[in-house]
């Protein structure tokens, strides 16, 4: 009688409406806004202290906001308590409760939604078998590898059918591999269900893998918000830039206006950049190019010249440290693992055409 | 892991900020106030009247007399030579065995461990009447020295023998401090002293000693805290001039208000005060020294004849240790014993009386403290989660009173229990609250209210905040999270404290003896010493005293299976 569809249709729409939180004299949170459609993988990202945890947990009831609303499909739900909110949640350290078995941690909210107890162990052995961890109903929290607990947690999570995920920097405890493997495993998880997905972490590229949508925080603020590629090809500023793929800042100056672009003089090189709104010639500017978007030639051909500092040898690529001569550093990366560099060299930079950025910068 | 200095909120940021107070925490905060008010802050407070406060108000007069008194002096001069003699003691029989253990390794080590610390399940005044068997006047070993080597020394009588009784009781509080310490050194500290050219004595002297000395230090104030404060041990050995018995005779014989008293007590309260004090201080320090890893030194084998003269002597002290419990149980079981070195005949009539014929000192002990154990339990279960978790005011000030009776003696608390308790008269029953037996659990777990809070609140503390959380993300409201998730985290811990208040309580004597109003109320402590007047009382005392000791060897055993690992020390 149970069909899958009857899951999918849990799914909640989320508004966040001007969230605003406090702790002291701090604010974690500063007016925050964000909706998550139904179904739909958004993550919060961030560097630690931005507020990405404190948001979370205003999601999930744990933390009350001193401004601001939290709606769940055009509901209030912001003075509701958890335990009202039909939530799944994935905490960091797992808070798997040590007392008790795999099953009765995964039947625990079965249990308090008085869930008959045919269903529980019928629900409780469907969960563990979607995060593969049948036959593991008997044992403690204490006798699972960290990759156990991860999906116990996750399976806790999932039974109760909730409208919403939570996941709160679910990986950071993960060895590197078991971490892309796991990541592999919840975008399986969180597609087959189609549940709306609210995930915490600061790195860079669980949030570009798995995110439908990744929203930007700094210090307590929405920076951007949009889907990986919109965010990675067009930052809003230089800490979206920076954050999110990384990028060599060049102070430079706008020197002509065409229609959506811009000519930038920075330091010898002279390149044009896209750019919308207000950018008069003679205006400061910010020239923004990615590590992987420079081209990197032995001599001195190319619109900037400067000095290998460093190589970094990674097998498959190889990546290098630039001085300019007016001392600023430049990443270079994506080289092919051949080419002949030491440091001291002398080597020609050129920015692949379309890929610089511009952003303003105050004096 | 990322550091989380601005996101993190305090687990007591949970739900509805809108109230900065919980009302439901309100309410168990309220009510723990009025138990802890009345049981702990009401008695010491009276004391502290009584000894300051006279019809002109404040005064200092009665302390100062205390001061004039020749009688006080002496028993103040008398108790200090007893907690100086027995932590003198003590430390010769603890620190060869504590070297030993910290430092060796062996076969039959963990055997020996609990071999020298079985000292600790026998009562000190128990422990007395033991003693006097083997080393009274006309004990065992007394005997022996007289007629073999023609040696005529009375080892355990009068302040000697309290000295000897508090020594064997108490040493292994100073040989599990100090093994504990040592086996806790890093051992970079010491290989960095070699490294600088220190070996032999000189590193012991200079480096091992001082790192292992604020430990030493802190079980030896323990011992002089609970030799001075003693009454038990006096009262078997019939030594009146010390501090305990002169409060205990000043109060009990000649009167209730006697402001004496109440002096002496509260000298009593400033050295324990002091003591604690300072203990407490040298814990803090001993952190310094300590590894929190778990990488210890790897003992060393028994080789030469240094490590084995220490495994002698330790041996020694083993043998020591079980003279009490050896003279107990031997005379619980004799017929006649006297003027001989063993009984001249044996017989159960002993436990026949205290079991068939006046069970009522086991039957109320057994009583008395399940009571207390019960009510110890609940109420420090509610005191941690208040500390961890309260969203009231002051939630620390809870947690100070209840373990404020820690340095407080227990004839001083059992003084202050009679004068507050006396003046309370039950309705429709119209006796003084201090005439049911209803006091003595009271009393106890006034007494062991502290043990039961830090146990408690230990385990309090290991239960993470997020545990709750992920139970109310999970659907249970806040008394299902308690119910499901933080009692049964904290129940092992709690539990196994109330174990132990359960054994400190049924072999509580100083406070106890204050409140005897009458025979068919009282405990077995009391009925130890009751026997123990006569002669002819002695064997049933001595089995009395062999109850109280398995009674106790069983519920430190049972605690330390509930609550893992930590030695069971309390009282």
């Amino acid at each position: 009688m149970e069909t899958v569809s009857t899951e999918r249709v849990l799914a909640v729409e989320v508004e966040l409406d001007r969230l605003t939180k406090r702790f002291g004299a701090t604010a974690a949170v500063y007016g925050l806004s964000l909706s998550v459609g139904r179904g739909e993988f958004c993550t919060l990202l961030g560097p630690s202290g931005c507020g990405k945890t404190t948001t979370l947990r205003i999601v999930a009831g744990l933390v009350e906001p001193d401004d601001g609303r939290v709606l769940f499909d055009g509901k209030d739900v912001t003075r509701l308590p958890p335990w009202d909110r039909n939530l799944g949640m994935v905490f960091q350290n797992y808070a798997l409760w040590p007392h008790m078995t795999v099953f009765d941690n995964v039947a625990f909210g079965l249990v308090e939604r008085r869930v008959p107890k045919a269903e529980v162990r019928r629900r409780v052995a469907e969960a563990l078998d979607k995060v593969g961890l049948t036959g593991m109903e008997g044992r403690f929290p204490s006798q699972l590898s960290g990759g156990q607990q991860q999906r116990v947690a996750l399976a806790r999570a999932l039974v109760v059918r909730p409208g919403l995920l939570l996941l709160d920097e679910p990986f950071s405890n993960l060895d590197a591999k078991l971490r892309v493997q796991m990541r592999a495993e919840l975008a399986r998880l969180q597609r087959d269900l189609g549940i709306t997905t609210l995930y915490v972490t600061h790195d860079q590229e669980e949030a570009l893998v798995l995110s439908d949508r990744i929203a930007v925080l700094d210090s307590g603020r929405l920076v951007q918000a949009g889907t990986p590629r919109e965010l990675y090809e067009n930052p809003r500023d230089v800490f979206v830039a920076d954050f999110l793929g990384g990028a060599n800042l060049l102070p430079g100056m706008v020197v002509r206006r065409g229609a959506a672009e811009v000519e930038v003089q920075a330091g010898e090189a002279r390149v044009a950049a896209p750019v919308e709104g207000e950018a008069a010639p003679g205006q400061p500017v910010w020239l923004s190019v990615r590590p992987e978007h420079l081209e990197l030639s032995v001599g001195d051909a190319g619109d900037l010249r400067g000095t290998v500092l460093a190589t970094d040898y990674l097998g498959w690529t190889l990546q290098a440290e630039v001085a300019l001569a007016d001392g600023t550093r430049l990443q270079v990366r994506g080289l092919d693992p051949s080419t002949p560099l030491r440091p001291g060299q002398t080597v020609g930079l050129r920015v692949r055409s379309g890929r610089a950025r511009v952003f303003p910068r105050r004096n | 892991m990322e550091p989380r200095a601005v996101t993190a909120p305090s687990p007591a940021a949970l739900w509805r900020p809108r109230w900065r107070y919980e009302p439901a925490h309100l309410a168990l905060y309220a009510a723990l106030l009025l138990v802890v008010g009345v049981l702990v802050v009401l008695p010491i407070a009276s004391v502290l009247r009584g000894a300051l406060v006279d019809s002109g108000g404040f005064t200092l007069a009665h302390v100062v007399r205390f001061f004039y008194t020749p009688l006080y002096l002496e028993s103040l001069r008398n108790s200090l030579y007893a907690g100086l003699g027995a932590t003198l003691l003590a430390s010769l029989l603890a620190l060869p065995p504590a070297f030993l253990l910290g430092r060796y390794q062996f076969r039959g080590q963990a055997l020996l461990v609990t071999w020298l610390t079985v000292p600790l399940v026998i009562p000190p005044f128990v422990g007395a009447i033991g003693l006097n068997q083997a080393l009274g006047r006309a004990g065992a070993l007394t005997l022996f020295l007289e007629d073999r080597l023609g040696v005529q020394f009375v080892a355990a009588e009068g302040l000697r023998g309290v000295i000897l009784a508090h020594a064997l009781h108490y040493f292994p509080f100073i040989l599990l401090t100090v093994t504990n310490a040592l086996a806790n050194v890093d051992p970079s500290l010491e290989e960095a002293a070699t490294v600088a050219g220190a070996r032999g004595v000189r590193l012991l002297w200079r480096v091992t000693l001082p790192l292992v000395a604020p430990a030493y230090a802190a079980g030896a104030i323990l011992v002089f805290v609970r030799s001075t404060d003693d009454l038990g041990t006096p009262l078997i050995l019939n030594v009146k001039n010390m501090l305990g018995p002169q409060a205990y005779f000043r109060i009990t014989t000649i009167a209730r208000e006697d402001p004496d008293g109440y002096a002496i007590s509260i000298v009593m309260l400033a050295l324990a005060l002091v003591a604690v004090l300072l203990a407490t201080r040298l814990g803090q320090r001993r952190e310094v020294a300590t590894l929190q890893t778990g990488a210890r030194a790897a003992g060393r084998p028994l080789r030469g004849w240094g490590p084995r003269l220490l495994l002698a002597l330790s041996v020694l002290v083993g043998f020591l240790g079980l003279l009490p419990h050896l003279g107990v149980v031997l005379m619980s079981v004799s017929r006649v014993w006297s003027l001989t070195y063993l009984p001249t005949g044996y017989t159960l009539d002993h436990y026949a009386e205290i079991l068939f014929r006046a069970p009522q000192f086991v039957v109320n002990t057994l009583l008395y403290s399940a009571t207390a154990a019960g009510v110890a339990v609940a109420v420090a279960v509610g005191i941690a989660y208040l500390q961890h978790r309260g969203r009231v005011p002051a939630p620390g000030l809870l947690d100070f009173a209840a373990t404020a009776p820690i340095a407080v003696p227990g004839v001083v608390l059992g003084i202050g229990f009679l004068r507050v308790f006396d003046r309370w008269t039950v309705p429709w029953l119209g006796v003084p609250l201090t005439a049911l037996w209803l006091i003595f659990p009271m009393l106890y777990v006034a007494r062991r209210l502290p043990y039961a809070v830090r146990a408690t609140s230990a385990a309090m503390a290991q239960v993470h905040p997020t545990l709750e959380e992920a139970a109310a993300v999970c659907g249970a409201r806040r008394w299902r999270t308690f119910r499901r998730v933080v009692l049964p985290l904290v129940l092992g811990g709690a539990v196994a404290a109330g174990v132990l208040v359960f054994v400190t309580a049924a072999v509580e004597f100083d406070a106890t003896v204050l409140l005897i109003s009458r025979v068919e109320q009282s405990p077995l402590s009391y009925g130890i010493y009751l026997y123990a007047q006569s002669p002819r009382g002695r064997g049933a005392a001595a089995a009395l005293g062999t109850v109280a000791v398995v009674l106790v060897a069983a519920g430190t055993y049972l605690a330390n299976r509930i609550g893992g690992r930590r030695p069971a020390l309390t009282w």
